[in-house]
């Protein structure tokens, strides 16, 4: 039997262990937020987490060798084998980092030490030469895409990337001409952060593998939304951030395969992450250590771990299921104002929980405003994807986002307040 | 909403002045990097007065009214009363509310009063008018002399203080 949405049970006490769900915006109104693809609000299982850390274990983790330092090294490296076990993923092929922004530039940048031959990596597959290609998609968030474009300015290799058709998906027919013996990195996304596009990721994983290439997956609006087990995907790196999936912010996750990240250049370099230093040169530690300079970010990680924990409670294949009931509420709604456009797939076939639309005749930060004023929180502008935005042929949209906490009953408050969103700038619509 | 006063929607849907003109003196693009929002705007000066400000906008209510209320308030005037204005304006629009406006001297920008307690939308409304004083600049004007116009305003209440421009000043 396929996975169910939450009950209104399940939701209210779901929902109970959101503090900031209760508060009231813009005077006395109930919050309505629907922009966890932005960011998601954190439970107080991780919030306790956290606090916990500081209170009691707090230390510089990996060093010294006080009480206080090996427990705090145990919570850090406990949570590492908890966010592991989530994604279906070895212990030592999690490396944190501050963000997703900051793991994709991990891998970016081993790219350009590999081409300058240092960074401690002798992998051939990491040296980009002019010549050698980038592949990545239309529909990438900026994260996803300015990094590729400065490696490529660093390297001299080629920047290419795969069409989005007016759908909303990828122009797989595009791909013979794209994949080719030149082509050293594939980065797509796993769900678009804007369409709610899910993407092939195994057929895609498998044509850069056909042709050499390594294979980069953006897993920010995936992972927290629906099951994943990396080892299935065919990728050879993610990357993902804590904060849109309950934990806290400053933490992110890069998971690679152990083979990959032992020939990967590093990035970051400094204390933690070395195996010698003389003061002519230094050799470096064995992953996932070499790509964590510095003192890591403890609490935050033990925090994500709490989310990895709560959402593994809820099932992860309800949050899904719950949250595409509510997607499908959303496009049933918004298919009976025919002022209403939605930018995306229209159908829950391979669909994340992010639903884009454009009003007739009003710009989205205008549509966002009169929704900020009635309690509800959506987000408005590119979202980080202009290129795709442009290839639309839009300027801006708003977009609704969901989390295992939002309910149908806020989905509706959504649609009414929509329609009155033309008559504030003088429009008459068709009911 | 009170944001949303008559004026601005008036604005919004017939926008005064717009459409690119010759002759003009510079021309700039300014864009809001949060939300894409674009305005090409050219000045005209002569005789130490303004004598045309014309432009093509592309963004939300606030940003082209905005711009609209700009082409009315500084076509006609001596520059340097123009650029009393814009220091007028951006005064009330950075203030979170504090300073009300002096209709005496913005004219029609009071309608944009409101915009000051969202500070989300500050940027929307002053994005004609600092690529306005943009202009003016790269058009030979020497703006410097004026502290109310040239002072950093406050990040917080406009976002990215370096608007893109393509430096197409001629």
């Amino acid at each position: 039997m396929s996975a169910l949405p939450f009950t209104p049970a399940e939701s209210t006490l779901i929902r109970a262990d959101f503090p900031i769900l209760t508060r009231t915006v813009r005077g006395d109104r109930p919050l309505v937020y629907l922009d966890s693809g932005a960011t998601s609000h954190k439970p107080r299982q991780v919030l306790d987490a956290e606090r916990h850390f500081y209170e009691h274990l707090n230390a510089a983790v990996h060093r010294g060798a006080h009480q206080l330092s090996e427990e705090g090294t145990d919570a850090y490296e406990a949570a590492r084998h908890t966010v592991a076990r989530f994604i279906g993923a070895q212990d030592d092929e999690i490396v944190f980092t501050r963000n997703a922004t900051e793991a994709i530039n991990l891998v970016a940048y081993a790219f350009s030490n590999g081409a300058a031959g240092g960074g401690g990596g002798m992998g051939e597959r990491f040296r980009l030469r002019p010549g050698d290609e980038v592949l990545v998609t239309e529909m990438e968030h900026h994260a996803n895409l300015v990094p590729w474009q400065e490696v490529c300015r660093r390297t001299g290799a080629t920047l290419r990337w795969v069409p989005v058709t007016p759908q909303g998906r990828l122009d797989l027919t595009s791909l013979d001409g794209l994949l080719t013996e030149r082509t050293k990195v594939f980065a797509f996304t796993h769900a678009s952060n804007v369409l709610g596009t899910v993407n092939p990721v195994r057929e895609l994983a498998d044509r850069a593998h056909a042709v050499g290439a390594l294979a980069v997956l953006d897993a920010c609006q995936s992972v927290p939304h629906l099951p994943v087990a990396v080892t299935e995907l065919g990728v050879d790196l993610v990357a993902f951030s804590g904060h849109k999936m309950l934990g806290p912010l400053g933490v992110g996750v890069l998971w690679g395969r152990a083979e990959i990240l032992d020939e990967m250049p590093v990035f970051l370099t400094g204390g933690s992450m070395i195996e010698m230093v003389t003061m002519e040169g230094s050799t470096y530690a064995p992953a996932p250590q070499k790509f964590e300079a510095g003192v890591p970010v403890a609490a935050q990680a033990v925090g994500l771990a709490a989310a990895c924990d709560y959402l593994t409670a809820l099932g992860m294949d309800r949050v899904h299921a719950h949250e595409l009931m509510l997607v499908r509420r959303l496009l049933d709604g918004l298919a009976q104002r025919p002022w209403v456009r939605v930018i995306g797939p229209t159908d829950l076939t391979d669909r994340g929980s992010v639903v884009a639309f454009d009003v007739d005749g009003v710009h989205p930060h205008d549509v966002g405003q009169v929704l900020d004023d009635q309690g509800i929180a959506v987000r408005v502008g590119h979202h980080c994807a202009w290129p795709l935005h442009r290839a639309l042929g839009v300027a801006a949209t708003t977009r609704a986002s969901f989390a295992a906490y939002t309910t149908a009953a806020e989905v509706d408050t959504l649609l009414e307040a929509l329609d009155r969103v033309p008559a504030v700038f003088g429009l008459e619509v068709a009911s | 909403m009170d944001l949303y006063q008559q004026l601005i929607l008036d604005h919004s849907k017939e926008r005064h002045g717009c459409g690119l003109r010759e002759p003009f003196d510079a021309q700039v693009h300014h864009v809001n990097p949060t939300c894409g929002d674009e305005v090409t705007l050219r000045v005209h000066v002569a005789d130490g007065v303004v004598q045309d400000v014309s432009y093509d906008a592309q963004g939300c209510s606030i940003s082209v009214a905005s711009t609209s209320v700009l082409h009315d308030e500084v076509t006609g005037y001596p520059v340097d009363q123009a650029l009393g204005t814009y220091a007028a304006m951006r005064a009330m629009l950075t203030s979170r509310g504090r300073d009300t406006g002096d209709e005496e001297v913005i004219g029609d920008g009071i309608a944009f009063a409101g915009v000051a307690k969202y500070p989300a939308r500050v940027k929307c409304a002053l994005l004609g008018w600092s690529a306005f004083t943009d202009a003016l600049a790269r058009a030979g004007i020497d703006i410097s002399a004026r502290a109310d116009v040239t002072s950093p305003v406050a990040a917080s209440a406009v976002g990215s203080e370096h608007p893109n421009d393509d430096k197409d000043a001629r």
